[in-house]
């Protein structure tokens, strides 16, 4: 086991990046991922890494050069946020498209306009269906965590696409907590050598990239890539598995908090689970039987494991940290229709909270499980969506 | 220490009081103890108001959310007095510590503070100005704290501020910080 630190979610990631080492990063940063390029671009200029870290002139730029490194044969890693993600967007479709395993640190913080800085997932959400494998983090812990294991999830051969590891902007990237690092050759030993499929300076046996695909073959391109991320769930356990002998920290699809017998659920992502953890602690020790899913993996999306660990709920209440403004949640919209899969048929509501970082308290979380158990009670709904934390 | 002590800075931006709560947080963590240590982030600007917060217990931090009612209150600048309310939210057996050149008294007056509430005075400008030489008033606050509470002991505060600051610092800067804690420890005062 490693040592004890106190440490930022941002330092955290740095850090598992120097000990993952990549071949080549490429650095625009942007609030609040900024931070992680900086101390990355400092071990780089220490000879602490044998990056090379290319300095580009945008984002689309940082992951276009992402893109053609890792298909060159590297392995690639880099970090952004927001804005940055948003114009990225094209070139995420690429990188998945081309099964390319580029592992990208993404600290979720919300979209302009207006301009706001703070975390919250419409970021991540919105890049949600580029063809990404997508893990979300608690604390720092987890970030560090699922950076490292990501690596070994998108490399995999089953696999061969891109992940980004999410974490809250600066409610964790900015936050320090205590947390645990692995030594370094435990890290470099776990992740491996970066073996390149079809790598484009192999001169020897030349292949193409992003070709034209006309109608007669581009859907089979397209079930394929569905094929590979779905593959992600098997190979995201296995890797967990592994992941736990090296540090004694145990990882699934999701989060199951005190969900045996549980009648009233909160799902919900990220830092909000483990304020709402304690919430839940509080109402399980008053003999209500409430209980927590908190998904890791989001894309691909877990439904059939979901809807068979949430069946005998009554009523459930899904957190989003991200709106589809005309619509429900992104994270919502996931959890109805895996409901659909069992036909099991708990009552649902949506809540959105936390956007551009408004603070997400015990008691919003404990005003929604009050709801939740008079709904169980009564089976009537108020609102199916509806703003929390919010002045009305 | 059975629950969690949370507590709340408040400071200007540039005195150095995110990183008193960040040492807090790593002597604590050298204890044995979970620690959480965070500030505010608004427009970042010299001199305008900040606040940051710690949270230490023996059990794992889950909660992520700011500090709404704080055990214990530290406050770096004096003048921030005149325009916050700095026991907004504080319980009945809060522990209030102010770097003021006046008396404990007189901050427990201005800030109307319950009698069942600790106000503690602690000259940290000054004191910082004799031992540092510039006013960085947060070692020596966190003497104080280490005084007045049972978070941390002042062997392993000492530690600490030395670990923090020395690989950035002069021996001066460091024997300044060092001095200007002790102080704080033995000179902070209730009224």
């Amino acid at each position: 086991m490693g040592k004890l630190q106190a440490v930022t979610g941002n330092q955290a990631v740095a850090e598992a990046m120097r000990q993952i080492n990549p071949d080549v990063c490429a650095a625009y940063p942007i609030t609040p991922s900024t931070d992680i390029m900086q101390r990355f671009s400092q071990f780089v200029a220490d000879g602490k890494v044998d990056t090379e870290l290319v300095t580009v002139e945008s984002e689309h730029s940082a992951m276009s050069a992402c893109i053609g490194a890792v298909a060159a044969g590297g392995r690639v890693m880099n970090a952004t946020s927001s804005q940055g993600l948003a114009l990225m967007w094209e070139m995420l479709h690429i990188a998945a498209g081309d099964r390319l395993p580029i592992v990208l640190a993404l600290v979720n913080r919300a979209l302009s306009a207006p301009l706001n800085i703070h975390g919250d997932h419409s970021d991540g959400m919105g890049a949600r269906d580029c063809g990404w494998i997508q893990l979300y983090s608690e604390n720092g812990q987890e970030a560090y965590d699922n950076t490292i294991q990501a690596v070994r999830i998108a490399e995999h051969e089953d696999v061969r696409l891109p992940a980004m590891v999410c974490q809250d902007g600066f409610i964790i990237s900015h936050s320090i907590e205590s947390m645990e690092y692995l030594d370094d050759k435990v890290v470099k030993d776990f992740v491996g050598q970066f073996k390149p499929t079809h790598p484009l300076l192999d001169i020897d046996n030349p292949v193409t990239y992003g070709p034209l695909v006309l109608p007669d073959y581009y859907m089979e391109f397209k079930v394929a890539q569905d094929r590979a991320i779905m593959n992600a769930k098997k190979v995201t356990l296995d890797v967990a598995k592994e992941f736990e002998k090296i540090s004694g920290r145990s990882y699934g699809l999701f989060e199951d908090y005190k969900l045996d017998g549980a009648e009233i659920v909160l799902v919900v992502l990220n830092s909000a689970a483990g304020t709402a953890k304690d919430v839940i602690d509080e109402y399980r020790s008053k003999g209500i039987k409430a209980g927590l899913l908190k998904p890791r993996l989001f894309r691909p999306f877990p439904s059939a494991e979901v809807a068979e660990t949430l069946k005998d709920a009554k009523a459930i209440a899904v957190l989003d940290r991200a709106d589809s403004y005309g619509g429900f949640g992104p994270l919502y919209m996931e959890i109805a229709a895996a409901m659909m899969t069992n036909g099991s048929k708990p009552t649902l509501i949506n809540k959105i909270y936390g956007l551009g970082g408004r603070d997400f308290f015990p008691e919003n979380a404990a005003a929604t499980l009050d709801e939740l158990k008079e709904i169980a009670e009564t089976g009537k709904v108020k609102n199916h969506k509806e703003y929390i934390g919010y002045r009305g | 220490m059975s629950k969690t002590i949370e507590i709340r800075w408040h400071g200007r931006g540039g005195q150095g009081t995110v990183t008193a709560a960040k040492v807090l947080a790593d002597a604590c963590l050298s204890t044995g103890k979970n620690v959480q240590a965070f500030p505010e982030y608004g427009p970042e600007r010299a001199g305008a108001p900040l606040r940051a917060y710690n949270r230490i217990s023996e059990k794992e931090l889950r909660v992520h959310c700011p500090v709404l009612r704080p055990d214990i209150i530290m406050v770096a600048d004096p003048t921030l007095l005149d325009s916050i309310n700095v026991l907004e939210g504080a319980p009945d057996n809060a522990v209030l510590i102010v770097n003021t050149g006046k008396e404990a008294k007189e901050i427990r007056k201005k800030t109307k503070a319950k009698d069942s509430q600790k106000v503690l005075a602690i000259d940290a400008t000054n004191i910082s100005l004799e031992t540092i030489g510039r006013n960085l008033p947060n070692a020596c606050m966190l003497g104080a704290l280490t005084k007045v509470t049972e978070i941390v002991p002042m062997d392993t505060l000492l530690e600490d501020i030395k670990g923090s600051f020395g690989s950035k610092f002069s021996d001066k800067i460091i024997t300044g910080n060092l001095d200007a804690a002790k102080r704080g420890f033995e000179e902070v005062k209730e009224g």
